[in-house]
């Protein structure tokens, strides 16, 4: 138990070294506080929007310019586009988050297997990986959405089951040179079978890659669910920025002019990947010693 | 180069694509019921048809023999009849094919090149005001959506300033001159699809060009050379660009892909009648041979340049060339 008392410190004290680091790389705040901001604004927001903004209002309320009654205008429907926004903040970051997990899951796990068993079963996977590495993701994600339908949850699985190729290349290289570490002979050598190996001791040492992969994966997933629902393939049932888009670009907003209604939920997007954009690429400046400055 | 290599590579370039067509097969036929209740789902039959795609692809015969029904379709080059055209899909892809090779390769010259020199151009004045200026720019360009930029180049350029026609590839109707009066319509039109498109790409470009070009300025022959004498510029040209430019190739190749995917957004947006835009009505209008058509050549595409790219990396890095040997 001392032992883990110990190790538990240690990477208390990495973990701390590491915030700190954050703290002083001002990309990698702005991304961290933007993200924080839009997080709250997803749980709290949509409880503050009134229900009646996100109904269809008279005729004479569609595709008003913003001004008083309505900051962002209102769209084709009559609806406030401000309260759509709010409202669509909490599909679009939920879809992104849960796409992530998936991906992040299937990468870690292929990876690791793949480096840790070697030989066929390496080869087998490295193929699937490669496969899913060099299709062109767009069409790929198109083809399942159309075919599997048009709900939230498919459009989730679509996203985190075409997205994961590239952490399981990175992780695997990374288990390959755990693999060849002193502690992991040992473990074998007293018995420990391969499961508990890859579990206890090759995941915790990739877990910092994988946590720096997680983040770029996430602004992949964010514009993935963007893209899919301005293409039609959302789900009408759930408002969210791209199904905004969605309905922007159909209704013509922007050849009228309409610029209030496709602007902000872009903007939105725009803010949310960047912000995780922006993380990425610290931490991987954090991470990767090679990039410090000399 | 070294053959066995040459054969390895090949040999999973040949497997990956048998994958594709597996993957096609299952995904159309065997998921979601066959291919006549989704037809029937579609609403756009006629008994004719429905005997037609049942002779087609052989649906009375056990699966695996229709799988070889359809790899024989295919490559005969017979690749269904499109619900929404009612003409083969061979034939309305291949009169789309142009306008997207025009498109996307007139914007991936001007991508790499702006790319290269931006990327170059931040490593080199690493903290410097313009690097922070070209990096943000990048980064900002990198996080867009690339259908909303084009919603937004729209709006700026064709409804606000009307400089440029909003969509299509031609004007309708107009009756031209000469060739030139033609060909000048044209540009105007591909002008905005073209910068868009380059656009999103000179933003990834230049990250992944900075950060090679910070890696390799950090290796030691590059301290040697300057310790020599070198000019700045001398160095920059002889000894960190030729190393810098090599992961390059596999960076355009694989970035193809997702090349593919904007081009389907912005042909979408600007209505350009290419493969995309081809994909996104066949989406629409569920026309599933179509979908599969595009989908299945646009794949092999890809695969293949990766294929290309994989052996040109090696034709030109004598380091990974005396590897093999």
């Amino acid at each position: 138990m001392a032992g883990n008392s110990v190790k538990a410190k240690l990477r208390k004290r990495k973990i701390k070294a590491f915030v700190r680091q954050v703290l002083a790389n001002k990309m990698a705040l702005f991304g961290t506080v933007v993200l924080l901001l839009f997080i709250l604004v997803a749980i709290f927001g949509p409880l503050l929007v009134p229900f009646s903004v996100l109904e269809f209002g008279e005729v004479e309320d569609m595709l008003n310019p913003p001004g008083p009654g309505h900051i962002l205008g209102t769209d084709d429907m009559g609806r406030d586009v401000l309260g759509y926004l709010i409202a669509g903040s909490r599909i679009s970051l939920l879809v992104g988050a849960l796409a992530t997990g998936i991906s992040m899951v299937i990468g870690t796990v292929i990876g690791i297997v793949s480096g840790y068993s070697g030989k066929v079963i390496d080869n087998v996977l490295m193929r699937i990986t490669d496969f899913f590495l060099v299709i062109p993701w767009l069409p790929l994600m198109m083809v399942l959405a159309a075919i599997l339908g048009t709900s939230i949850w498919n459009i989730i699985v679509v996203i985190g089951v075409t997205s994961w190729a590239g952490t399981a290349r990175v992780v695997r290289s990374q288990t390959l040179s755990v693999r060849e570490n002193q502690f992991v002979e040992r473990t074998v050598s007293i018995g420990a079978g391969s499961g508990h190996i890859m579990l206890h001791h090759i995941l915790p040492n990739v877990f910092p890659l994988v946590f720096a992969n997680t983040i770029l994966i996430a602004a992949a997933a964010i514009t993935s669910e963007t893209t899919l629902s301005f293409l039609g393939l959302g789900d009408p049932a759930h408002a969210s920025w791209g199904m905004m888009l969605h309905y922007a670009f159909e209704t013509g907003a922007t050849s009228t002019g309409a610029w209030w209604y496709f602007l902000p939920p872009g903007l939105c997007v725009v803010a949310v990947v960047l912000a995780f954009t922006l993380m990425g690429y610290a931490f991987d400046e954090i991470l990767n010693p090679k990039l410090k400055e000399r | 180069m070294n053959k066995k290599r040459l054969v390895k590579k090949l040999l999973y370039a040949a497997i990956t694509i048998f994958f594709v067509l597996v993957f096609n097969y299952f995904l159309f036929r065997i998921l979601p019921g066959d291919i006549l209740s989704m037809l029937s789902r579609s609403g756009k039959t006629t008994p004719e048809m429905v005997a037609n795609i049942r002779e087609m692809y052989g649906l009375d015969l056990p699966w695996y023999q229709q799988f070889f029904v359809y790899l024989e379709n295919l490559f005969t080059g017979d690749l269904g009849t499109s619900f929404i055209y009612k003409k083969p899909v061979a034939e309305v892809i291949g009169s789309r094919i142009l306008p997207t090779v025009i498109l996307l390769g007139v914007a991936e010259v001007l991508a790499i090149v702006v790319g290269i020199v931006f990327g170059i151009v931040s490593a080199w004045k690493r903290g410097k005001a313009i690097d922070t200026g070209l990096l943000s720019t990048s980064l900002l360009l990198y996080s867009m959506p690339t259908f909303w930029l084009g919603m937004m180049l729209i709006l700026i350029f064709c409804v606000n300033l009307r400089l440029f026609p909003i969509n299509g590839m031609v004007t309708p109707g107009r009756v031209f001159a000469d060739t030139w009066a033609y060909i000048n319509d044209v540009v105007r039109h591909m002008i905005l699809p073209m910068a868009c498109m380059a656009l999103v790409m000179i933003g990834e470009y230049a990250i992944t060009m900075r950060s090679t070009m910070i890696d390799v300025l950090s290796e030691d022959y590059i301290t040697t050379a300057k310790a020599k004498g070198f000019s700045n510029g001398y160095v920059l040209r002889r000894h960190a660009m030729p190393n810098a430019m090599l992961p390059m190739i596999t960076l355009i190749a694989i970035n193809l892909g997702l090349i593919v995917g904007g081009a389907i957004q912005i042909e979408t947006v600007f209505s350009w009648p290419g493969l995309g835009n081809l994909m996104y009505g066949a989406l629409v209008n569920r026309d599933y041979p179509l979908l599969q058509g595009v989908f299945l050549l646009t794949t092999v595409t890809v695969i293949l340049a990766n294929l290309l790219s994989d052996i040109l990396y090696e034709v030109v890095d004598p380091r990974v060339k005396s590897m093999g040997d």
